[in-house]
Protein backbone atom coordinates (compact mmCIF):
# COMPACT_ATOMS: atom_id res chain seq x y z
CA UNK A 1 0.00 0.00 0.00
CA UNK A 2 1.57 3.80 -1.18
CA UNK A 3 1.87 6.39 1.53
CA UNK A 4 -1.16 8.20 0.23
CA UNK A 5 -3.51 5.24 0.61
CA UNK A 6 -1.83 4.44 4.20
CA UNK A 7 -2.46 8.18 5.28
CA UNK A 8 -6.02 7.83 3.91
CA UNK A 9 -6.68 4.86 6.66
CA UNK A 10 -4.90 6.89 8.78
CA UNK A 11 -7.09 9.36 8.35
CA UNK A 12 -10.11 7.30 8.49
CA UNK A 13 -8.92 5.34 12.26
CA UNK A 14 -8.60 9.01 13.24
CA UNK A 15 -12.42 9.94 12.20
CA UNK A 16 -13.46 6.70 13.91
CA UNK A 17 -11.94 7.43 17.09
CA UNK A 18 -12.74 11.01 17.84
CA UNK A 19 -16.44 9.83 16.96
CA UNK A 20 -16.43 7.82 19.99
CA UNK A 21 -17.14 11.20 21.33
CA UNK A 22 -18.53 12.85 18.94
CA UNK A 23 -20.22 15.23 21.19
CA UNK A 24 -16.79 16.55 22.53
CA UNK A 25 -15.73 16.57 18.66
CA UNK A 26 -18.73 19.26 18.02
CA UNK A 27 -17.74 21.22 21.26
CA UNK A 28 -14.11 21.23 20.54
CA UNK A 29 -15.11 22.28 17.17
CA UNK A 30 -17.46 25.49 17.90
CA UNK A 31 -14.94 26.36 21.00
CA UNK A 32 -12.02 26.85 18.22
CA UNK A 33 -14.60 28.56 15.78
CA UNK A 34 -15.66 31.09 18.97
CA UNK A 35 -12.06 31.86 20.12
CA UNK A 36 -10.96 32.77 16.61
CA UNK A 37 -14.11 34.68 16.31
CA UNK A 38 -12.84 36.92 19.35
CA UNK A 39 -9.34 38.02 17.30
CA UNK A 40 -11.08 39.44 14.18
CA UNK A 41 -13.76 41.78 16.74
CA UNK A 42 -10.22 43.09 18.31
CA UNK A 43 -9.40 43.94 15.03
CA UNK A 44 -12.33 45.63 14.02
CA UNK A 45 -12.31 47.31 17.02
CA UNK A 46 -8.91 49.08 16.20
CA UNK A 47 -9.84 50.25 12.86
CA UNK A 48 -13.25 51.12 14.09
CA UNK A 49 -11.30 53.72 15.43
CA UNK A 50 -8.81 54.48 13.78
CA UNK A 51 -10.52 54.29 9.74
CA UNK A 52 -7.65 53.34 7.67
CA UNK A 53 -4.18 52.38 8.57
CA UNK A 54 -1.23 53.50 6.67
CA UNK A 55 -4.14 52.95 3.69
CA UNK A 56 -5.12 50.14 4.32
CA UNK A 57 -8.80 49.23 4.69
CA UNK A 58 -10.62 46.88 7.39
CA UNK A 59 -11.90 45.05 4.10
CA UNK A 60 -8.31 44.04 3.14
CA UNK A 61 -6.77 43.77 6.78
CA UNK A 62 -9.63 40.95 6.92
CA UNK A 63 -8.69 39.43 3.43
CA UNK A 64 -5.22 38.97 5.28
CA UNK A 65 -6.81 37.48 8.45
CA UNK A 66 -8.68 35.02 6.62
CA UNK A 67 -6.22 33.33 4.11
CA UNK A 68 -3.75 33.00 6.91
CA UNK A 69 -6.63 31.41 8.95
CA UNK A 70 -7.14 28.99 6.78
CA UNK A 71 -3.71 28.31 5.71
CA UNK A 72 -3.45 27.43 9.54
CA UNK A 73 -6.15 25.84 9.95
CA UNK A 74 -4.91 22.78 7.57
CA UNK A 75 -1.43 22.95 8.64
CA UNK A 76 -2.53 22.12 12.24
CA UNK A 77 -5.15 20.06 11.08
CA UNK A 78 -2.63 17.88 8.77
CA UNK A 79 0.59 17.97 11.47
CA UNK A 80 -0.87 17.04 15.01
CA UNK A 81 1.60 14.16 15.18
CA UNK A 82 4.38 17.15 15.07
CA UNK A 83 2.94 19.22 17.10
CA UNK A 84 2.67 16.84 19.99
CA UNK A 85 6.08 15.15 19.52
CA UNK A 86 7.87 16.26 22.18
CA UNK A 87 5.32 15.85 25.21
CA UNK A 88 3.54 12.53 23.37
CA UNK A 89 6.69 10.93 21.52
CA UNK A 90 9.73 11.96 22.60
CA UNK A 91 8.74 12.24 26.58
CA UNK A 92 6.92 9.02 26.55
CA UNK A 93 9.23 6.90 24.22
CA UNK A 94 6.41 6.26 21.95
CA UNK A 95 8.72 7.38 18.93
CA UNK A 96 10.39 3.94 19.32
CA UNK A 97 7.29 2.46 18.80
CA UNK A 98 7.42 4.77 15.31
CA UNK A 99 10.79 3.64 14.13
CA UNK A 100 9.99 -0.38 14.88
CA UNK A 101 7.47 -0.19 12.00
CA UNK A 102 8.94 -0.20 8.26
CA UNK A 103 7.41 3.19 7.15
CA UNK A 104 8.85 6.34 7.76
CA UNK A 105 8.61 8.23 10.82
CA UNK A 106 7.05 11.23 9.21
CA UNK A 107 4.62 9.56 7.25
CA UNK A 108 3.27 8.20 10.80
CA UNK A 109 3.27 11.49 12.29
CA UNK A 110 1.18 12.64 9.88
CA UNK A 111 -1.34 9.83 9.63
CA UNK A 112 -1.04 10.14 14.19
CA UNK A 113 -4.01 11.95 14.50
CA UNK A 114 -6.20 14.15 12.16
CA UNK A 115 -8.41 16.55 14.48
CA UNK A 116 -11.48 17.67 13.34
CA UNK A 117 -11.74 20.99 15.56
CA UNK A 118 -9.34 22.24 13.74
CA UNK A 119 -12.34 23.45 11.31
CA UNK A 120 -13.65 25.28 13.87
CA UNK A 121 -10.93 27.95 12.36
CA UNK A 122 -11.08 27.24 9.37
CA UNK A 123 -14.87 27.68 8.93
CA UNK A 124 -15.11 30.83 11.11
CA UNK A 125 -11.57 32.16 8.33
CA UNK A 126 -14.06 31.42 5.36
CA UNK A 127 -16.81 33.71 6.77
CA UNK A 128 -14.16 36.29 7.35
CA UNK A 129 -13.27 35.75 3.42
CA UNK A 130 -17.16 36.35 2.56
CA UNK A 131 -17.78 38.99 4.35
CA UNK A 132 -14.06 40.83 3.48
CA UNK A 133 -15.34 40.04 -0.73
CA UNK A 134 -18.52 41.86 0.22
CA UNK A 135 -16.94 44.99 1.93
CA UNK A 136 -14.86 45.45 -0.81
CA UNK A 137 -16.91 44.42 -3.66
CA UNK A 138 -14.29 42.07 -4.76
CA UNK A 139 -14.75 39.89 -7.76
CA UNK A 140 -13.83 36.36 -7.54
CA UNK A 141 -12.08 35.76 -11.39
CA UNK A 142 -10.73 32.41 -12.15
CA UNK A 143 -7.15 33.91 -11.90
CA UNK A 144 -7.94 35.11 -8.39
CA UNK A 145 -9.77 31.68 -6.93
CA UNK A 146 -6.43 30.21 -8.66
CA UNK A 147 -4.05 32.51 -6.74
CA UNK A 148 -6.03 32.38 -3.57
CA UNK A 149 -5.51 28.16 -3.88
CA UNK A 150 -1.73 28.61 -4.45
CA UNK A 151 -1.48 31.27 -1.91
CA UNK A 152 -3.69 28.82 0.65
CA UNK A 153 -1.52 25.81 -0.32
CA UNK A 154 1.77 27.71 0.39
CA UNK A 155 1.05 29.10 3.36
CA UNK A 156 -0.60 25.34 4.84
CA UNK A 157 3.29 24.03 3.47
CA UNK A 158 4.64 27.15 5.87
CA UNK A 159 2.98 26.29 9.10
CA UNK A 160 3.82 22.95 8.25
CA UNK A 161 7.16 23.53 8.28
CA UNK A 162 6.95 25.40 11.20
CA UNK A 163 5.54 22.01 13.64
CA UNK A 164 8.39 20.05 11.73
CA UNK A 165 10.94 22.50 13.39
CA UNK A 166 8.67 22.68 16.96
CA UNK A 167 9.26 18.95 16.34
CA UNK A 168 12.93 18.67 15.64
CA UNK A 169 13.72 21.08 18.69
CA UNK A 170 12.25 18.18 20.75
CA UNK A 171 15.34 15.96 19.76
CA UNK A 172 17.25 18.37 21.67
CA UNK A 173 15.17 20.20 24.42
CA UNK A 174 11.21 19.23 25.32
CA UNK A 175 11.61 21.96 27.80
CA UNK A 176 11.49 24.87 25.53
CA UNK A 177 8.57 24.47 23.16
CA UNK A 178 6.97 27.52 23.95
CA UNK A 179 9.82 29.32 22.56
CA UNK A 180 8.48 27.49 19.18
CA UNK A 181 4.85 28.21 19.50
CA UNK A 182 5.66 31.63 19.72
CA UNK A 183 6.66 31.32 15.90
CA UNK A 184 3.57 29.42 15.03
CA UNK A 185 0.89 31.14 17.25
CA UNK A 186 2.45 34.78 17.05
CA UNK A 187 2.60 33.85 13.00
CA UNK A 188 -0.54 33.43 12.54
CA UNK A 189 -1.02 36.70 14.62
CA UNK A 190 1.64 38.92 12.55
CA UNK A 191 0.40 37.83 9.30
CA UNK A 192 -2.94 39.10 10.05
CA UNK A 193 -1.73 42.41 8.94
CA UNK A 194 0.37 44.07 6.52
CA UNK A 195 3.70 43.71 6.31
CA UNK A 196 4.36 47.33 5.64
CA UNK A 197 3.04 48.23 9.04
CA UNK A 198 5.83 46.10 10.52
CA UNK A 199 9.43 48.18 11.09
CA UNK A 200 12.21 46.90 9.07
CA UNK A 201 14.04 44.54 10.70
CA UNK A 202 10.82 42.97 11.60
CA UNK A 203 9.81 42.71 7.95
CA UNK A 204 13.42 41.67 6.93
CA UNK A 205 12.51 38.51 9.13
CA UNK A 206 9.64 38.08 7.87
CA UNK A 207 10.60 37.50 4.12
CA UNK A 208 14.02 36.14 4.68
CA UNK A 209 14.31 34.05 8.11
CA UNK A 210 10.73 32.96 8.72
CA UNK A 211 8.98 33.80 4.88
CA UNK A 212 5.54 34.50 6.24
CA UNK A 213 4.87 37.66 3.85
CA UNK A 214 5.62 35.36 0.91
CA UNK A 215 2.63 33.07 1.93
CA UNK A 216 0.34 36.09 3.59
CA UNK A 217 1.45 39.89 2.18
CA UNK A 218 2.76 39.78 -1.42
CA UNK A 219 0.19 36.77 -2.80
CA UNK A 220 -2.87 38.80 -1.17
CA UNK A 221 -1.56 42.02 -2.86
CA UNK A 222 -1.33 40.12 -6.17
CA UNK A 223 -5.19 38.87 -5.29
CA UNK A 224 -6.26 42.49 -4.47
CA UNK A 225 -4.57 43.81 -7.52
CA UNK A 226 -2.32 46.47 -5.17
CA UNK A 227 1.04 46.93 -6.15
CA UNK A 228 3.62 46.35 -2.86
CA UNK A 229 3.69 49.88 -1.01
CA UNK A 230 7.16 48.75 -0.24
CA UNK A 231 8.60 48.40 -3.88
CA UNK A 232 8.58 44.25 -4.18
CA UNK A 233 8.35 43.82 -8.01
CA UNK A 234 4.75 43.07 -9.34
CA UNK A 235 5.88 39.78 -11.27
CA UNK A 236 7.58 39.06 -7.89
CA UNK A 237 4.01 38.83 -5.87
CA UNK A 238 2.16 35.83 -7.28
CA UNK A 239 5.64 33.50 -7.34
CA UNK A 240 6.20 34.14 -3.67
CA UNK A 241 3.77 31.50 -2.13
CA UNK A 242 6.68 28.96 -3.39
CA UNK A 243 9.10 30.18 -0.27
CA UNK A 244 6.63 28.34 1.93
CA UNK A 245 7.73 24.67 0.30
CA UNK A 246 11.15 25.92 0.22
CA UNK A 247 11.10 26.42 4.01
CA UNK A 248 9.23 23.13 4.02
CA UNK A 249 12.26 20.94 2.50
CA UNK A 250 14.54 22.66 4.63
CA UNK A 251 12.24 21.83 7.83
CA UNK A 252 12.44 18.03 6.67
CA UNK A 253 16.10 18.46 6.01
CA UNK A 254 16.32 19.73 9.48
CA UNK A 255 13.62 16.80 10.77
CA UNK A 256 16.35 14.25 9.07
CA UNK A 257 19.35 15.75 10.53
CA UNK A 258 17.49 15.15 14.16
CA UNK A 259 16.18 11.38 13.95
CA UNK A 260 19.59 10.80 13.43
CA UNK A 261 20.45 11.90 15.90
CA UNK A 262 18.15 10.57 18.14
CA UNK A 263 18.94 7.28 16.62
CA UNK A 264 22.52 7.71 17.82
CA UNK A 265 22.06 8.68 21.50
CA UNK A 266 18.80 7.49 21.77
CA UNK A 267 16.96 10.44 23.48
CA UNK B 1 26.01 -18.54 9.47
CA UNK B 2 23.67 -17.76 12.92
CA UNK B 3 20.48 -15.61 12.34
CA UNK B 4 21.93 -13.23 14.99
CA UNK B 5 25.21 -12.53 15.22
CA UNK B 6 26.59 -9.50 17.66
CA UNK B 7 29.96 -8.78 17.95
CA UNK B 8 32.07 -6.28 20.30
CA UNK B 9 29.14 -4.43 20.64
CA UNK B 10 29.70 -0.99 22.40
CA UNK B 11 27.78 2.03 23.36
CA UNK B 12 28.25 5.07 25.51
CA UNK B 13 25.73 7.81 26.08
CA UNK B 14 26.82 11.51 26.73
CA UNK B 15 23.87 12.61 29.35
CA UNK B 16 23.18 16.37 30.35
CA UNK B 17 23.26 16.94 33.44
CA UNK B 18 20.57 19.37 34.08
CA UNK B 19 20.35 22.13 37.36
CA UNK B 20 16.94 22.05 38.85
CA UNK B 21 14.34 24.92 38.19
CA UNK B 22 14.02 27.37 35.68
CA UNK B 23 17.19 28.98 35.78
CA UNK B 24 18.74 25.56 35.59
CA UNK B 25 16.83 24.92 32.29
CA UNK B 26 17.63 28.23 30.30
CA UNK B 27 21.25 27.75 31.26
CA UNK B 28 21.06 23.69 29.89
CA UNK B 29 20.02 25.06 26.69
CA UNK B 30 23.32 27.56 26.61
CA UNK B 31 25.79 25.44 28.08
CA UNK B 32 25.59 21.62 29.52
CA UNK B 33 27.61 19.62 31.48
CA UNK B 34 27.77 16.19 30.74
CA UNK B 35 28.38 12.84 32.12
CA UNK B 36 29.23 10.14 29.91
CA UNK B 37 27.98 6.68 30.65
CA UNK B 38 29.07 3.56 29.06
CA UNK B 39 25.71 1.12 28.82
CA UNK B 40 27.82 -1.30 26.70
CA UNK B 41 31.57 -2.15 26.63
CA UNK B 42 31.46 -5.35 24.85
CA UNK B 43 28.91 -7.96 24.22
CA UNK B 44 28.93 -10.60 21.85
CA UNK B 45 26.59 -13.22 21.36
CA UNK B 46 25.08 -15.20 18.36
CA UNK B 47 21.70 -16.66 18.01
CA UNK B 48 20.42 -20.01 15.70
CA UNK B 49 17.16 -19.35 14.09
CA UNK B 50 14.45 -21.19 16.55
CA UNK B 51 16.34 -20.51 19.58
CA UNK B 52 14.58 -19.36 22.70
CA UNK B 53 17.32 -16.92 24.56
CA UNK B 54 16.53 -15.10 27.75
CA UNK B 55 18.07 -12.11 28.20
CA UNK B 56 18.42 -10.67 31.84
CA UNK B 57 20.28 -8.28 34.42
CA UNK B 58 20.24 -5.95 36.85
CA UNK B 59 18.43 -2.44 35.45
CA UNK B 60 20.82 -0.54 34.22
CA UNK B 61 22.76 -3.95 32.74
CA UNK B 62 22.95 -2.64 29.88
CA UNK B 63 19.81 -4.74 28.12
CA UNK B 64 17.49 -1.94 27.00
CA UNK B 65 20.10 -1.15 24.95
CA UNK B 66 21.25 -4.17 23.34
CA UNK B 67 17.39 -4.31 22.60
CA UNK B 68 17.30 -1.41 21.11
CA UNK B 69 20.24 -1.55 19.00
CA UNK B 70 19.25 -5.06 17.32
CA UNK B 71 16.08 -3.47 16.61
CA UNK B 72 17.83 -1.11 14.64
CA UNK B 73 16.44 2.43 16.34
CA UNK B 74 19.75 2.66 18.03
CA UNK B 75 23.27 3.14 16.60
CA UNK B 76 26.22 1.53 18.67
CA UNK B 77 29.51 3.24 19.04
CA UNK B 78 31.77 0.17 18.13
CA UNK B 79 31.06 -3.19 17.30
CA UNK B 80 28.48 -5.39 14.71
CA UNK B 81 25.49 -6.34 14.14
CA UNK B 82 24.15 -8.72 11.52
CA UNK B 83 20.26 -10.15 11.50
CA UNK B 84 19.13 -12.49 8.96
CA UNK B 85 22.33 -10.99 6.12
CA UNK B 86 20.71 -7.04 7.42
CA UNK B 87 22.68 -4.24 9.58
CA UNK B 88 19.35 -3.40 11.55
CA UNK B 89 20.40 0.55 12.25
CA UNK B 90 21.73 1.10 8.53
CA UNK B 91 19.02 -0.58 7.05
CA UNK B 92 16.10 -0.02 9.46
CA UNK B 93 12.82 0.03 7.31
CA UNK B 94 13.73 -3.45 5.80
CA UNK B 95 14.70 -5.24 8.90
CA UNK B 96 11.94 -4.11 10.90
CA UNK B 97 9.32 -5.77 8.45
CA UNK B 98 11.24 -9.09 9.60
CA UNK B 99 10.74 -8.43 13.65
CA UNK B 100 8.20 -8.02 15.63
CA UNK B 101 8.69 -6.06 19.18
CA UNK B 102 6.48 -6.27 22.43
CA UNK B 103 6.84 -3.56 25.26
CA UNK B 104 5.42 -4.62 28.06
CA UNK B 105 4.86 -1.03 29.15
CA UNK B 106 4.68 0.44 25.93
CA UNK B 107 1.04 -0.07 23.25
CA UNK B 108 1.15 -0.10 20.38
CA UNK B 109 -2.40 -0.39 19.81
CA UNK B 110 -4.83 2.79 19.14
CA UNK B 111 -6.15 3.78 22.11
CA UNK B 112 -9.71 4.69 20.93
CA UNK B 113 -9.64 2.07 18.46
CA UNK B 114 -11.26 -1.31 18.26
CA UNK B 115 -8.52 -4.25 18.66
CA UNK B 116 -9.70 -5.11 15.47
CA UNK B 117 -9.29 -1.85 13.64
CA UNK B 118 -5.50 -1.94 15.29
CA UNK B 119 -4.77 -4.97 13.74
CA UNK B 120 -6.16 -3.91 10.17
CA UNK B 121 -4.11 -0.13 10.16
CA UNK B 122 -0.83 -2.53 11.15
CA UNK B 123 -1.97 -4.87 7.93
CA UNK B 124 -1.68 -1.86 5.95
CA UNK B 125 1.44 -0.11 7.81
CA UNK B 126 3.34 -3.67 7.35
CA UNK B 127 1.77 -3.81 3.31
CA UNK B 128 0.41 -7.79 4.64
CA UNK B 129 -1.16 -9.14 1.36
CA UNK B 130 -4.86 -9.21 2.45
CA UNK B 131 -5.20 -12.79 1.85
CA UNK B 132 -2.82 -13.96 3.82
CA UNK B 133 -3.42 -11.43 6.99
CA UNK B 134 -6.92 -12.87 7.29
CA UNK B 135 -5.21 -16.08 7.92
CA UNK B 136 -2.53 -15.34 10.36
CA UNK B 137 -5.29 -13.16 12.23
CA UNK B 138 -7.66 -15.60 12.69
CA UNK B 139 -5.18 -18.48 13.97
CA UNK B 140 -3.26 -15.47 16.45
CA UNK B 141 -6.95 -14.92 17.42
CA UNK B 142 -7.92 -18.40 18.31
CA UNK B 143 -4.35 -19.02 19.92
CA UNK B 144 -4.68 -16.42 22.16
CA UNK B 145 -8.63 -16.53 22.50
CA UNK B 146 -9.48 -12.88 21.29
CA UNK B 147 -12.18 -13.28 19.50
CA UNK B 148 -14.34 -11.37 22.32
CA UNK B 149 -12.43 -8.72 22.38
CA UNK B 150 -11.87 -7.69 18.92
CA UNK B 151 -14.81 -5.36 19.14
CA UNK B 152 -13.33 -3.93 22.21
CA UNK B 153 -11.69 -0.36 22.23
CA UNK B 154 -8.15 -0.85 23.32
CA UNK B 155 -8.93 1.36 26.54
CA UNK B 156 -10.97 -0.99 27.36
CA UNK B 157 -9.31 -3.67 27.92
CA UNK B 158 -7.57 -5.66 31.30
CA UNK B 159 -3.35 -5.48 31.08
CA UNK B 160 -3.48 -9.33 30.66
CA UNK B 161 -6.46 -8.71 27.62
CA UNK B 162 -4.36 -5.84 26.03
CA UNK B 163 -1.48 -7.88 26.31
CA UNK B 164 -2.44 -10.79 24.73
CA UNK B 165 -4.15 -8.46 22.00
CA UNK B 166 -0.09 -6.62 21.83
CA UNK B 167 1.57 -9.68 21.22
CA UNK B 168 -1.04 -10.65 18.22
CA UNK B 169 -0.18 -7.49 17.22
CA UNK B 170 3.73 -7.84 17.09
CA UNK B 171 2.81 -10.75 15.34
CA UNK B 172 0.30 -10.11 12.03
CA UNK B 173 3.26 -9.73 9.84
CA UNK B 174 4.72 -13.13 10.24
CA UNK B 175 7.87 -12.23 11.61
CA UNK B 176 10.95 -14.50 12.13
CA UNK B 177 12.22 -13.09 14.88
CA UNK B 178 10.51 -11.86 18.43
CA UNK B 179 11.89 -9.58 20.58
CA UNK B 180 9.67 -9.49 23.54
CA UNK B 181 10.89 -7.16 26.53
CA UNK B 182 9.08 -7.54 29.62
CA UNK B 183 6.06 -9.25 28.56
CA UNK B 184 4.26 -10.54 32.00
CA UNK B 185 5.10 -7.25 34.14
CA UNK B 186 2.29 -6.41 35.98
CA UNK B 187 0.33 -9.14 34.86
CA UNK B 188 -2.04 -11.71 37.28
CA UNK B 189 -1.51 -14.85 37.47
CA UNK B 190 -3.52 -16.45 34.68
CA UNK B 191 -2.47 -14.11 32.22
CA UNK B 192 1.24 -14.85 32.93
CA UNK B 193 0.58 -18.41 31.92
CA UNK B 194 -1.21 -17.89 28.59
CA UNK B 195 1.74 -15.77 27.65
CA UNK B 196 4.14 -17.78 28.76
CA UNK B 197 2.55 -21.11 27.06
CA UNK B 198 2.05 -18.87 23.88
CA UNK B 199 5.56 -17.93 23.78
CA UNK B 200 6.64 -21.25 23.91
CA UNK B 201 3.99 -22.64 21.01
CA UNK B 202 5.31 -19.99 18.86
CA UNK B 203 8.83 -20.64 19.47
CA UNK B 204 8.83 -24.57 19.30
CA UNK B 205 5.76 -24.61 16.56
CA UNK B 206 6.32 -21.86 14.35
CA UNK B 207 10.25 -21.90 15.02
CA UNK B 208 10.41 -18.37 15.57
CA UNK B 209 13.46 -16.92 17.17
CA UNK B 210 12.88 -15.19 20.91
CA UNK B 211 14.90 -12.67 22.29
CA UNK B 212 12.94 -12.43 25.69
CA UNK B 213 14.03 -9.68 28.74
CA UNK B 214 12.43 -10.25 31.84
CA UNK B 215 12.93 -9.77 35.72
CA UNK B 216 10.13 -12.17 36.83
CA UNK B 217 12.50 -15.35 36.78
CA UNK B 218 9.48 -17.37 36.58
CA UNK B 219 9.45 -16.80 32.43
CA UNK B 220 13.15 -17.65 32.47
CA UNK B 221 12.08 -21.12 33.70
CA UNK B 222 9.43 -21.78 31.96
CA UNK B 223 11.31 -20.80 28.96
CA UNK B 224 14.76 -20.05 27.82
CA UNK B 225 16.61 -22.82 26.92
CA UNK B 226 19.60 -20.35 27.42
CA UNK B 227 20.61 -17.55 29.49
CA UNK B 228 22.24 -15.05 28.88
CA UNK B 229 23.38 -12.45 32.09
CA UNK B 230 24.68 -9.06 31.42
CA UNK B 231 26.48 -6.88 33.26
CA UNK B 232 27.84 -4.11 33.56
CA UNK B 233 27.55 -3.70 29.87
CA UNK B 234 29.17 -6.99 29.42
CA UNK B 235 28.49 -10.50 28.71
CA UNK B 236 28.67 -12.32 32.61
CA UNK B 237 27.04 -15.10 31.19
CA UNK B 238 25.88 -17.78 28.10
CA UNK B 239 25.08 -21.06 29.05
CA UNK B 240 21.49 -23.18 29.73
CA UNK B 241 20.27 -22.26 33.17
CA UNK B 242 21.00 -25.32 34.80
CA UNK B 243 24.60 -24.87 34.37
CA UNK B 244 24.44 -21.49 35.57
CA UNK B 245 22.95 -22.72 38.54
CA UNK B 246 25.34 -25.43 38.96
CA UNK B 247 28.10 -22.98 39.05
CA UNK B 248 26.45 -20.61 41.68
CA UNK B 249 24.39 -22.26 43.62
CA UNK B 250 24.29 -25.56 43.77
CA UNK B 251 23.23 -26.31 46.89
CA UNK B 252 19.87 -27.81 48.05
CA UNK B 253 18.06 -27.66 50.91
CA UNK B 254 16.57 -30.20 53.18
CA UNK B 255 13.39 -29.17 55.55
CA UNK B 256 12.84 -31.46 58.22
CA UNK B 257 9.84 -31.78 60.39
CA UNK B 258 11.12 -33.79 63.56
CA UNK B 259 8.65 -35.44 65.80
CA UNK B 260 9.93 -34.18 68.88
CA UNK B 261 12.33 -31.01 69.51
CA UNK B 262 15.00 -30.37 66.65
CA UNK B 263 18.07 -31.96 67.40
CA UNK B 264 21.71 -31.07 66.94
CA UNK B 265 22.97 -32.53 63.57
CA UNK B 266 26.42 -32.94 62.96
CA UNK B 267 26.81 -34.12 59.68
CA UNK B 268 29.46 -33.08 57.64
CA UNK B 269 29.01 -31.05 54.33
CA UNK B 270 25.59 -29.62 55.79
CA UNK B 271 24.70 -26.84 57.15
CA UNK B 272 21.96 -25.47 59.48
CA UNK B 273 20.40 -22.70 57.81
CA UNK B 274 17.09 -22.51 59.79
CA UNK B 275 15.56 -23.63 63.22
CA UNK B 276 12.58 -23.05 64.20
CA UNK B 277 10.91 -26.01 67.14
CA UNK B 278 10.51 -28.95 65.21
CA UNK B 279 11.64 -27.80 61.94
CA UNK B 280 15.48 -27.69 60.67
CA UNK B 281 16.71 -26.16 57.07
CA UNK B 282 19.44 -28.04 56.24
CA UNK B 283 21.96 -27.05 53.05
CA UNK B 284 23.73 -29.49 51.20
CA UNK B 285 25.81 -30.19 48.37
CA UNK B 286 24.88 -33.03 46.38
CA UNK B 287 28.13 -33.45 45.10
CA UNK B 288 29.12 -34.26 48.63
CA UNK B 289 26.14 -35.67 50.25
CA UNK B 290 23.78 -37.47 47.89
CA UNK B 291 20.03 -36.48 49.47
CA UNK B 292 18.96 -39.98 49.67
CA UNK B 293 22.28 -40.91 51.81
CA UNK B 294 21.51 -37.52 54.26
CA UNK B 295 17.77 -38.55 54.31
CA UNK B 296 18.59 -42.12 55.85
CA UNK B 297 20.97 -40.49 58.10
CA UNK B 298 18.85 -38.47 59.84
CA UNK B 299 16.16 -40.77 59.52
CA UNK B 300 17.97 -43.34 61.28
CA UNK B 301 18.80 -41.89 64.44
CA UNK B 302 15.29 -39.41 64.37
CA UNK B 303 11.76 -39.47 64.55
CA UNK B 304 10.66 -38.14 61.63
CA UNK B 305 6.98 -36.26 60.45
CA UNK B 306 7.72 -34.98 57.30
CA UNK B 307 10.69 -33.99 54.77
CA UNK B 308 11.26 -33.09 50.99
CA UNK B 309 14.14 -31.50 49.67
CA UNK B 310 14.05 -27.93 47.02
CA UNK B 311 16.50 -26.03 44.75
CA UNK B 312 17.30 -22.74 45.59
CA UNK B 313 14.32 -20.65 44.03
CA UNK B 314 15.46 -18.97 40.69
CA UNK B 315 15.87 -15.58 41.68
CA UNK B 316 18.15 -16.34 44.51
CA UNK B 317 20.07 -18.37 41.97
CA UNK B 318 20.39 -14.99 39.82
CA UNK B 319 20.90 -12.70 42.91
CA UNK B 320 23.84 -15.00 43.97
CA UNK B 321 25.36 -14.82 40.97
CA UNK B 322 24.92 -10.58 40.66
CA UNK B 323 26.21 -10.63 43.98
CA UNK B 324 29.28 -12.76 42.48
CA UNK B 325 29.83 -10.61 39.64
CA UNK B 326 29.37 -7.23 41.99
CA UNK B 327 26.52 -6.38 38.88
CA UNK B 328 24.02 -5.03 41.80
CA UNK B 329 26.26 -1.87 42.01
CA UNK B 330 25.60 -0.89 37.87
Amino acid sequence: MNALALLGRYFAASMRSQMQYPASAIMLTLGQLGSTAIEIVSIWALFDRFGAVKGWAFGEVMFFYALIGISFSFADFLTRGFDVFGSDFVRTGAFDRLLLRPRSAALQLVGHDFRISRFGRFFQASIILAIATGMLGFVWTPQAVLLALWTIAGGIAFFSALFVLQAVMAFWTVESLEAVNALTYGGVYAGQFPLSLYARWFRTFLIFIVPLACVAYFPVLAILGRSDPLGAPDWFLPLAPAAGFLFLALAFLAWRFGVSKYTSTGS
Amino acid sequence: MPQILVQDLAKTYRVAERDPGMFGAVRGLVRRRWRTVEALKDVSFSLERGELLGFIGPNGAGKSTTIKILSGILRPDGGRVEIEGLVPYADRIKHVARIGVVFGQRTQLWWDLPVIDGFDLLRDIYRVDPQRYRTTRDELVAMLRLEKLLDQPVRQLSLGQRMRAEIAAALLHEPSILFLDEPTIGLDAPSKLAVREFVKKLNQERGVTVLLTTHDMHDIEALAQRVIVIGHGRVLADSPFEALRANVLAERRLFVDFAGAAPVLDLPGVEVRNRDGRALELAFNPQITSAPALIAAITARHAVEDIHVEQPAIEEVIARFYDLHGANEA
